[in-house]
């Protein structure tokens, strides 16, 4: 979780998609949130109030270091030490494929964001999707650099896939926004097949 | 070999111990008044300008104002924290004033049950009227105004010590910019009470005890080494005891004596332990300082709601323990951090992988420090806004 959410921002689009959906003076949550580096330059840029969870003690103290306000907790358990609408923005980028239940923590995080951004990295890439049929064998890149054996990442799913679990939960997708690999077009006019990863702006249905 | 000595002395940081009179009785929570009040206090480093440096550091059951330095360039032993605090150190008395003070009801410097009752010219033992945690900072707070400090920077501390960080900030708000309770709780848990009852117990079982009225020349030696033994063994874990003891002999030579005097590393440890700490601490003082912690209790004012209780912190939280700590084991720090969450107060935690135990937090100074240090720079960032 932390050697890719410590890498400069410039090769994180989807980092960049978020930041610009965060408002200037807002309360901003992120899940699995490294070193915190990003919520410092949310906390500089946007004068939010942030709070970072994050499970690698390593990281923890480098958050501290940072001026960033962090918990110490595991993503897989529930969020209930956060209260309900607790935050403007809750923040899970290039996390969920990498909890055991993504279904309860997609509910969690709309529960206590007002609104969620949510980053997917794209399972259903054309470059995935030729690689297993063709090599016939799990994708790798530079997204996904693991063996399948050694990956923290035990869920990953389309683009597809991720709206469909929306739909069953209940939960809104307010806004899609495709991050692009080498081509921007095909990817806002077929994101799942060419769109690499994809910022998911979410919240819960009204009841 | 005059050259190495002169070294040596260049290097030492020197600390002081100072005392400060308060100048009114002290009304305590139990309803009686201690007169003629001593603070025993040490500092380190220099107060700035605009008093915006001072970080009040608590000190644990054990523990006196001796926080860091050494009061003569040849002592064997510098203060309980002396690893963590001084010039260029984690706590940076370069950057920092440390304030630590003797709690009172202790028995280094400030007053506790070996003092002179004014009313009656004798030492009170055991008509020292019970003290509590909330007493101890009551006090505390007079000589930070003594010493002119409207707003601490912080106030850490550990264990017993942490206990005093949470009641500064939830009985004085407004007079500090961040806190660190380290390995503590916001109550003592029943475990927890019944540890100092049993040592209690064998103090009383002392016949030297006298139901504290001892003499210097007969101190109930032996049942307070045993309440020490006891709980030191509370302080460590067992991966540590197995790592730092195993099964070992004493005498390494020998085979079992097959008797009841100590054959193993462990037993003669703890009576080492036990023994040095008679040298240095009360018996009658044992008693009030475990009763203060027994009877702590933050959610007490507020109903037993620990949420309510915090609703009026204003300072920054920095909450850790220790996962070994089984004394003040991680639930209870969590019970701060979740109550504080729910407040909406700023708070960070972390709970440091240790096998020390509950002693971790004297002896993760990297990993504890790294954190003290680096959360300390920021909030005094952030002090003036």
């Amino acid at each position: 979780m932390n050697e890719k959410r410590n890498m400069d921002f410039n090769s994180r689009r989807d980092l960049e998609i978020i930041s610009a959906l965060a408002e200037p003076g807002s309360r901003i949550l992120d899940l699995g949130c490294g070193d915190g580096s990003f919520l410092r330059k949310l906390k500089d840029e946007k004068k939010a109030s942030v709070l970072g969870v994050e499970i690698d003690q390593d990281s923890i103290v480098r958050c501290v270091g940072n001026g960033v306000p962090v918990i110490q907790g595991d993503l897989n358990d529930h969020l209930d030490y956060l209260p309900d609408k607790s935050f403007d923005l809750a923040i899970l980028s290039h996390t969920l494929q990498e909890t055991r239940r993504p279904d309860r923590l997609l509910q969690d995080i709309v529960r206590v964001g007002k609104r969620a951004a949510v980053s997917v990295i794209n399972f259903g890439h054309w470059r995935c999707r030729l690689q297993v049929a063709f090599k016939g064998k799990m994708p790798r890149s530079s997204q996904m650099p693991f063996q399948w054996y050694d990956t923290p990442n035990i869920h990953f799913c389309t683009l597809k896939d991720f709206r469909v679990l929306c739909a069953d939960l209940g939960i809104r997708i307010v806004a899609e926004y495709p991050v692009s690999g080498r081509y921007p077009g095909l990817s806002r006019r077929h994101p799942n097949l060419f769109a690499i990863g994809c910022v998911f702006v979410l919240e819960a249905a009204c009841r | 070999m005059k050259i190495e000595t002169q070294q040596i002395n260049e290097t030492v940081f020197i600390t002081e111990p100072k005392d400060f009179r308060l100048p009114e009785p002290l009304l305590l929570d139990c309803g009686r008044v201690l007169k003629e009040v001593n603070i025993r206090y040490e500092t380190a480093g220099t107060l700035n300008a605009d008093r915006s440096n001072a970080v009040l550091v608590t000190h644990a059951l054990s523990g006196d104002a001796h926080v860091c330095g050494r009061h003569k360039p040849d002592d064997r032993k510098p203060g309980w924290w002396d690893e963590m605090i001084g010039p260029g150190k984690m706590v940076d008395t370069n950057k920092y004033f440390v304030i630590c003070s003797n709690v009172i009801g202790g028995c280094s410097g400030s007053t506790g049950p070996q003092s002179i009752d004014p009313d009656t010219g004798k030492p009170y033992n055991m008509s020292f009227p019970v003290t509590t945690v909330a007493d101890m900072v009551r006090a505390q707070k007079q000589l930070i105004d003594h010493l002119g400090i409207k707003k601490l920077l912080a106030v850490l501390g550990g264990s017993m010590g942490g206990m005093q960080v949470l009641q500064w900030a939830v009985d004085y708000p407004d007079m500090m910019q961040a806190v660190i309770p380290i390995a503590t709780a916001c109550q003592f848990s029943p475990q927890n009470i019944a540890f100092d009852w049993v040592a209690r117990e064998a103090i009383k079982a002392d016949p030297n005890w006298k139901g504290g009225d001892y003499t210097e020349d007969a101190v109930p030696a032996r049942g307070l080494a045993a309440a020490r033994m006891l709980a030191h063994i509370t302080y460590l874990s067992e991966e540590a005891m197995s790592r730092k003891f195993g099964r070992s002999l004493q005498d390494k030579s020998a085979r079992y004596d097959y008797d009841f005097d100590f054959d193993f590393a462990v037993e003669s440890y703890l009576q080492y332990q036990g023994k040095r700490f008679v040298e240095r601490f009360d018996a009658n003082s044992y008693f009030y300082i475990t009763r203060a912690t027994d009877y702590f209790d933050l959610t007490a004012a507020a109903g037993g709601d620990l949420e309510a209780a915090l609703e009026k912190v204003k300072a920054a939280f920095l909450v850790v323990s220790f996962s070994s700590d089984w004394l003040f084991p991680t639930s209870q720090s969590k019970r701060i951090v979740d109550a504080l969450l729910k407040n909406g107060k700023e708070v960070s935690f972390c709970e440091i992988t240790s096998g020390y135990g509950h002693d971790a937090f004297l002896l993760e100074v990297d990993t504890l420090g790294r954190m003290v240090r680096d959360f300390l720079h920021y909030q005094q960032e952030v002090y003036h806004e």
